[in-house]
């Protein structure tokens, strides 16, 4: 397999222009004739589709849930960057570029992350224009925030709900290309195959989750935008139906899989409460604009919070980091807080929470103001923990979050496979080994609205109206039965164990070995685990009722077989990765302060594995960084 | 409000198979439920306990589990998303309820919303409304700077007031009508309070009414119910912007002249 990222020539700031200016496009009158599958509707998925449609090709939309406007980018919370820099503060194209690439420890593409960092201030003008309500001052100006890993004020945001005013603003043009006639929306429809016509991507094979018919869906070019796999650790802030088949399925059929290890833990989350848990709820990570992290200074401290004398706290963060203190990025800030509680700090009931204090604050602006800025933050922590976080400090505790590893992409955002786009979460995308606050939205919302549009057309333009299979096709017929079979066999197993039983153990195993740091010896262990279990599963699963019906166990069992599999692949990067970067923090190899150190000799790379067949050991491939416009340097938020 | 850390509860859910059968109510057992669950989590230890004896555990929607992609829809006790006030049903915990207490489940009641399955619902009807004039036409690359087109602070409030909608159908659900009023209008208002919003503003309002009137909504008679309900709080408040806009519509139609002509 042949790594090429198919990076323009050229200085950096040039580069995007020049892909621009060169490529090929398809004839106005000739883009009605392709057709083009988006498997995803969120940011990336529905800004990718509206914007194709508006350019005159024909989408087929999926979903798996009844409607596109709750992919999960609904959910996200704080904001979005750009580099408008509206606030005089210094931004530039330039220094969003720097800051992810640092952010992310020097393990993305420079050229992808410039490009992102350029049109990140287009997609601000393209929202603001379909009636995204952000956030405004008096003047009727937009208004910014700060996030993690940044000294400029570059987040707009809108409350605490900007995934959802920017999904509804990328639906709203893809229910009008919809209503226009120009894609094809199908909700509650699973994607469970790729389907390859000679090696290039052709089309998807469904599930109708109502009525459980398998259908198969034919293209000129099939474009995923499923999202990140972070539920592999069964408990996370993603939704309950994010998952990797989508993926996994195209890995199967020879995509090559990039850095899977890199997994991000976001360190405000709300504790868990018990074994009922279900998912975890995220505080947004704003919040560490204004609130103060810290835990009591001797273990085992039972005091109420307020009743803890100033001088018995230990702000951690503003002690290690002084000069980016709360807003110290997310790897970084969730490690510290795990080493908190290792050591005995911890608090709440459990022993793993830190407090999230927003008194200064409170005192500093005044009650109003902090009620403005994250009132429904508030009352949603309030509705979980029944605590008033007015009065009393957050409890808060790092949890799996993003997922920065995916399908591995060239410049085109085109996968191993021809034909086979990748977008958003689901690609291993811009951020490295750790992605920054706020720059999944816009990475989503990039590659939808600004990459996407051209690459994809460029990608048409050498193909002919006519290279389209029918269903006849015997390559879309193995498609179609590969996943009858699959469907027959998870529900032949008649076992005595529950698809939600066996997704907790495999979390369990996940969230211990491979979770907010990792070593050789546990990864191994991990990979002697995870394999057992899952023999479990395919022999002791029981699934209820039948396939031809709307079935929910049936779409769990089906995601956690693949959980089970990804999760093995995880593992194994993350054994073969011995360094430290962003969130893949290995034991063996850290400074003697204990922060993260990176091996760039060795591991100055992105890993990309090629599948090799059912019970083989997977090939690694590399593709080396090369860093020409920022030095390497050693990450310090000192 | 419950002081107990567990409770036992009685369950009377709707369970239907499909959108063809009649469904009816059946009785659960749900002993040992700790307050710290959400509802939904509830649902989940009953649906494995079902499992596991080899029954259909209860179908019902759900995604996000953080009360903003709009997913979860079930009238719990007569009340869409039950007892508390602004909560959707999956941020609702067991510490709303008593130990002892019987717990009624059923899905949204509305012609416009047929059951597919137990507590699921078809809310397609949504999609198309906003298809038909849910929106700014705005396509990809024609924006202008962010930045020129200030916006009044208040009005850029008010507008994400509206916004802030999930899609749920609680409001039709609590509507003695089933109407979507509550719905159409926030979508109406948020776009109508923006510049950016204007061009369309007339046509918008008609051709969202006129799509909300082809599914089969019922009519406003100004319960109030809706508002009650929303779980985000969306004020009826649209209701009176929107008809305003829309006897302003209705008054200034003219039909669009015919195409072609030009060049
Ligand atoms: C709680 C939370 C808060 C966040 N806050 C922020 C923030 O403030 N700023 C920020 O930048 N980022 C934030 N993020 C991250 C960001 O929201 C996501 O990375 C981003 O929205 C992902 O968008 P996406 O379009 O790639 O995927 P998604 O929005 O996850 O969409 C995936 C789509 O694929 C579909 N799909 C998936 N699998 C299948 C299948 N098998 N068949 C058919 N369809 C399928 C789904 O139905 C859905 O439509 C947050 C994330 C979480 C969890
Ligand atoms: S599950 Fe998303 S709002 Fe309830």
């Amino acid at each position: 397999m042949e790594l090429k990222s198919n990076i323009p020539e050229g200085p950096l700031e040039k580069k995007w222009e020049k892909y621009r200016n060169d490529m090929k496009l398809v004839n106005p009158a000739n883009k009605r004739k392709y057709k083009i599958i988006v498997v995803g509707s969120g940011l990336a998925g529905a800004s990718a589709a509206a914007s194709m449609a508006e350019l005159g090709y024909e989408v087929d939309c999926f979903c798996y849930q009844d409607s596109p406007r709750r992919a999960h980018s609904i959910a996200a919370q704080g904001g979005i960057n750009a580099a408008k820099n509206y606030h005089n503060d210094g931004d530039s194209v330039f220094r969003l570029f720097y800051d992810t690439v640092k952010g992310g420890d020097f393990r993305a593409r420079e050229a992808n992350v410039h490009r992102l960092a350029e049109v990140s201030v287009n997609i601000i003008d393209q929202c603001v224009a379909q009636g995204v309500p952000f956030a405004r001052e008096y003047g009727g100006l937009l208004d910014n925030r700060s996030f993690g890993g940044a000294q400029v004020s570059r987040t707009f945001y809108a409350r605490g709900q900007t995934g959802q005013q920017l999904l509804l603003g990328a639906y709203q043009a893809l229910e009008r290309q919809i209503g226009l006639g120009k894609v094809k929306m199908h909700s509650r429809h699973d994607m469970q195959e790729l389907i390859l016509v000679d090696g290039v991507a052709k089309g998807i094979v469904t599930r109708d989750m109502v009525t459980g018919a398998i259908e198969s869906h034919l293209a000129h070019a099939v474009c995923l935008a499923t999202g990140g796999y972070a539920p592999v650790f069964y408990l996370s802030t993603n939704a309950m139906g994010c998952n990797t088949t989508a993926i996994w399925r195209a890995y199967k059929k020879g995509a090559a899989f990039a850095n899977p290890c890199f997994t991000q833990i976001h360190p405000t989350c709300i504790p868990i409460t018990g074994d009922h848990q279900s998912k975890l709820t995220l505080m947004s990570e704003s919040l560490r604009n204004d609130g103060r992290i810290w835990v009591p200074k001797k273990p085992g401290d039972k005091r109420p919070p307020n009743d803890i004398p100033e001088d018995e706290r230990d702000y951690y963060l503003e002690r290690k980091y002084p000069s980016f203190g709360n807003l110290a990025p997310r790897d970084i800030a969730s490690r510290a807080a795990k080493e908190a509680c290792d050591n005995g700090l911890g608090v709440g009931e459990t022993g793993l929470g830190v407090y999230l204090d927003f008194a200064d604050s409170i005192k500093r602006l005044g009650m109003h103001a902090i009620e403005e800025k994250y009132g429904n933050l508030f009352e949603m922590y309030e509705r979980i923990t029944d605590e008033n976080p007015y009065k009393t400090p957050m409890r808060i505790y790092p949890a799996a979050h993003y997922t920065m590893g995916g399908l591995w992409v060239d410049y085109n955002l085109m996968s191993t496979i021809p034909g086979l786009f990748v977008m958003g979460e689901a690609n291993f995308s811009d951020h490295g080994a750790n992605r920054l606050g706020a720059s999944a939205l816009m990475q989503g919302l990039a590659d939808g609205y600004f990459v996407a549009p051209y690459t994809v057309g460029n990608y048409l333009a050498g193909v002919k109206p006519s290279e389209h299979p029918t269903t006849a096709h015997a390559a879309v017929q193995a498609a179609e039965a590969t996943v009858k079979a699959r469907i027959e066999k998870l529900l032949a197993i008649k076992g005595k164990r529950t698809p939600t039983h066996f997704h907790r153990e495999l979390g369990k195993i996940m969230w211990e070995h491979c979770g907010m740091a990792r070593n050789e010896e546990s990864l191994k262990k991990a990979l002697e685990l995870i394999p057992k279990l899952r023999e479990e599963f395919w022999s002791d699963l029981l699934i209820p009722g039948a396939g031809d019906e709307l079935n929910q166990s049936l779409e769990h069992a089906a995601r956690v077989g693949d959980f089970f599999e990804l999760a093995e692949l995880m593992c194994l990067d993350a054994l073969e990765r011995r360094e430290s970067c962003g969130g893949h923090f290995r034991e063996e190899s850290q400074t003697p302060d204990g922060e993260a150190q990176r091996d760039d000799a060795n591991f100055c790379h992105v890993a990309a594995w090629e599948y090799q067949g059912e019970g083989k050991t997977p090939v690694r491939h590399i593709e080396p960084l090369v860093f020409e416009n920022v030095h390497l340097a050693t990450r310090s938020y000192k | 409000m419950s002081s107990e850390k567990n409770l036992n509860l009685k369950l009377n859910v709707w369970r239907q198979k499909n959108a063809q059968s009649e469904g009816g109510f059946e009785t659960y057992e749900a002993p040992g439920i700790s307050t710290e669950m959400s509802f939904l989590e509830m649902l989940d230890v009953v649906n494995e306990d079902l499992i596991t004896k080899g029954a259909d555990p209860i179908a019902f929607d759900h995604d996000c589990r953080e009360g903003i992609c709009g997913a979860c829809s079930m009238v719990i006790d007569g009340r869409p998303h039950g007892p508390k006030e602004r909560t959707t049903a999956c941020q609702l915990h067991m510490r709303s309820f008593n130990d002892g207490d019987t717990i009624a489940i059923e899905p949204w009641r509305a012609a416009a919303f047929p059951v597919q399955r137990d507590l699921i619902v078809d809310r397609a009807a949504f999609d198309r409304i906003i298809a038909a004039g849910g929106f700014i036409s705005a396509p990809t690359g024609s924006a202008q700077d962010a930045n020129s087109l200030p916006v009044s602070k208040q009005n850029a409030d008010l507008a994400m007031d509206a916004a802030a909608c999930i899609g749920c159908g609680a409001c039709v659900a609590a509507c003695p009508n089933a109407s979507a009023m509550l719905f159409v209008s926030a979508k109406v208002s948020q776009l109508a309070l923006l510049p950016q919003g204007q061009p369309e503003r007339y046509i918008r309002v008609r051709d969202m009414v006129a799509q909300m009137d082809a599914e089969e909504f019922g009519t406003c008679t100004n319960h109030g119910e809706c508002e009650a309900a929303c779980p985000k709080g969306i004020s009826v408040e649209n209701i009176a912007r929107m008809n305003r806009d829309y006897l302003k519509a209705s008054l200034t139609y003219r039909p669009e002249a015919t195409g072609g002509g030009a060049g």
